[in-house]
């Protein structure tokens, strides 16, 4: 499944809002083609871990480095590292004065120089994929959440990222609409596509995912397989949560 | 009243001038505005002190001070603000090119003064836009200026044209001030012209020069009231 040196590593990571310690000495290494899935209560801090990688939030001490390169300073460095990060959000944040193949072309276009009929192609493919390529002239507003959030998907996609950081993909829409944006995930994951996912979907974690991150105050407290976690937590914090969240 | 009909070229010329300085200062207080703001919303900090610096001169000062050394000022510093003879501008704004430098010190303050505001209402309208907009065009690798162009200012814009609108009012009615500042024959001085040195009687010369100004700003207030409506159906 992996395969050479990891993608995603951080190291002694810290960081602080303020008297608040968010991030306590995390260290995670994630391989190429791994799926990893981070669990943990709220306000934990599994968004602004997620949120590290593609330095949304920058840390305070600690290294994270991306494919063997120390995470860049604000500036053109840090655009073209981010473009090779796929990020998912909760909210979606499609953006809203575009249609669906906007969204997924502006990157393409803007950041990657493509051209625009090729990019169109190539977004319109991905629109497919997803199976939302009938939405494509529609805007963000006039669709679903779980379409809207499989277009987000997508848009990630279109810059053929090296690794995608999902944070609560599911959280914001109705029961019905997770199946369809864990169907999109399970498949990313089958194709070998390296994925950090903050979720509470169990059976996506169970199924999906390579290893499970459980995090509690802002220390990353046990790393397992997860047949092995949900087995055999080993932390009292771990069996807590879960045995709060197994049995909703 | 005869003395609406008698200098009507009197205040015909007066509200020329003070239509130009207008129209040149909503232009320079619209660049500068937005330079201003880009700063403020930039990601590097330093820039960001020098916007905010900016702001909390200009827009905390009364204007009467900033034209007060704009117009002594700047002479003491041995400029006459000849980098606004425009070639160009100059020919239709004629007032630009003489050597008379008070047109241009006044057009100074008023950008100046009126910027702050500027950047302000487009700063208003930025942050109308939620913050994951923004956030996902970073996570996608737009840079900052790529960021604004594409996703940010479209969106912003809504927001920001009212407020902005209602800038440019404020500023029309505040460039009655230069006036008492070397700048001879706008629409304001020209009340004086006509009061002191022609002796005419106050009251009809203010009628002309009040609607001289709500010719100008009228029109402006209606538009913003069109656009206003418009957004609230569009919403
Ligand atoms: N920008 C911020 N400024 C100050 N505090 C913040 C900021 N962002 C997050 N926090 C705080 O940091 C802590 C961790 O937040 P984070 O969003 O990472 O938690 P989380 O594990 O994702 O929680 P949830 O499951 O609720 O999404 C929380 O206490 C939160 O209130
Ligand atoms: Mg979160």
């Amino acid at each position: 499944m992996t395969t050479g040196d990891p993608l995603i590593v951080l190291d002694g990571v810290n960081k602080w809002f303020g008297p608040l310690h968010v991030l306590d000495d995390v260290s995670l290494s994630v391989g190429r083609g791994e799926v990893v899935v981070v669990i943990g209560p709220s306000g934990s801090g599994k968004s602004t871990l997620c949120r590290t990688i593609n330095r949304l939030e920058p840390i305070d001490n600690g290294t994270i480095t991306f494919d063997g390169q120390p995470l860049p300073a604000e500036g053109k460095p840090l655009a073209k590292l981010r473009s090779e990060v796929g990020m998912v959000f909760q909210s979606f944040n499609l953006f809203a004065h575009k249609t669906i193949l906007e969204n997924v072309t502006l990157g393409p276009v803007k950041v990657r120089k493509e051209k625009p009929a090729a990019a169109r192609e190539r977004g319109l493919a991905l629109l497919d994929r997803v199976g939302i390529a009938n939405q494509a002239d529609k805007y963000p507003a006039q669709l679903s959440g779980g379409q809207q959030q499989r277009a987000a998907i997508a848009r990630a996609l279109a810059m053929q990222p090296k690794a995608m950081l999902f944070d609560e993909p599911t959280s914001a829409l109705d029961p019905e609409m997770v199946g369809e944006v864990l169907d999109v995930m399970t498949s990313l994951a089958g194709e070998g596509m390296t994925m950090v996912v903050v979720t509470h979907e169990m059976g996506f974690a169970r199924h999906a995912a390579n290893r499970v991150v459980f995090m509690a105050d802002g220390q990353l407290v046990e790393d397992a397989p997860p047949a092995e976690f949900f087995a055999n937590p080993r932390s009292e914090r771990a069996k807590d949560f879960l045995s709060k969240i197994l049995t909703h | 009243m005869n003395v609406l009909i008698d200098k009507f070229d009197v205040f015909a010329g007066g509200f020329w001038l003070t239509l130009q300085i207008c129209f040149l200062a909503a232009i320079g207080a619209l660049i500068l505005g937005a330079v201003v703001a880009v700063l403020r919303i930039s990601p590097v900090p330093p820039l960001r002190a020098v916007g905010t610096t900016y702001v909390n001169i200009f827009r905390n000062l009364p204007l009467t001070v900033v034209l007060f050394f704009a117009a002594f000022g700047l002479p003491a510093l041995g400029s006459n603000a000849d980098f606004l003879r425009i070639p160009g501008l100059e020919s239709i704004f004629s007032r630009l090119g003489t050597d008379l430098p008070y047109f241009r010190f006044g057009l100074i303050a008023l950008v100046l003064y009126t910027a702050a505001f500027v950047c302000e209402a487009l700063r208003s309208g930025v942050n109308a836009v939620p913050a994951g907009q923004a956030e996902a065009a970073r996570s996608l690798g737009l840079t900052f200026g790529q960021n604004l162009r594409h996703v940010v200012l479209p969106q912003s814009w809504k927001a920001s044209v009212v407020p902005l609108g209602s800038v440019i009012i404020a500023m029309i009615k505040n460039s009655a001030l230069v006036g008492f500042f070397g700048v001879v024959g706008d629409l304001s001085q020209t009340a004086d012209q006509l009061t002191s040195a022609g002796g005419y009687p106050f009251i009809p010369v203010a009628i002309g020069i009040s609607v001289g100004y709500l010719i100008m700003t009228v029109p402006l207030g209606a538009l913003l009231d069109r656009i206003e409506k418009r957004q609230a159906v569009a919403r």
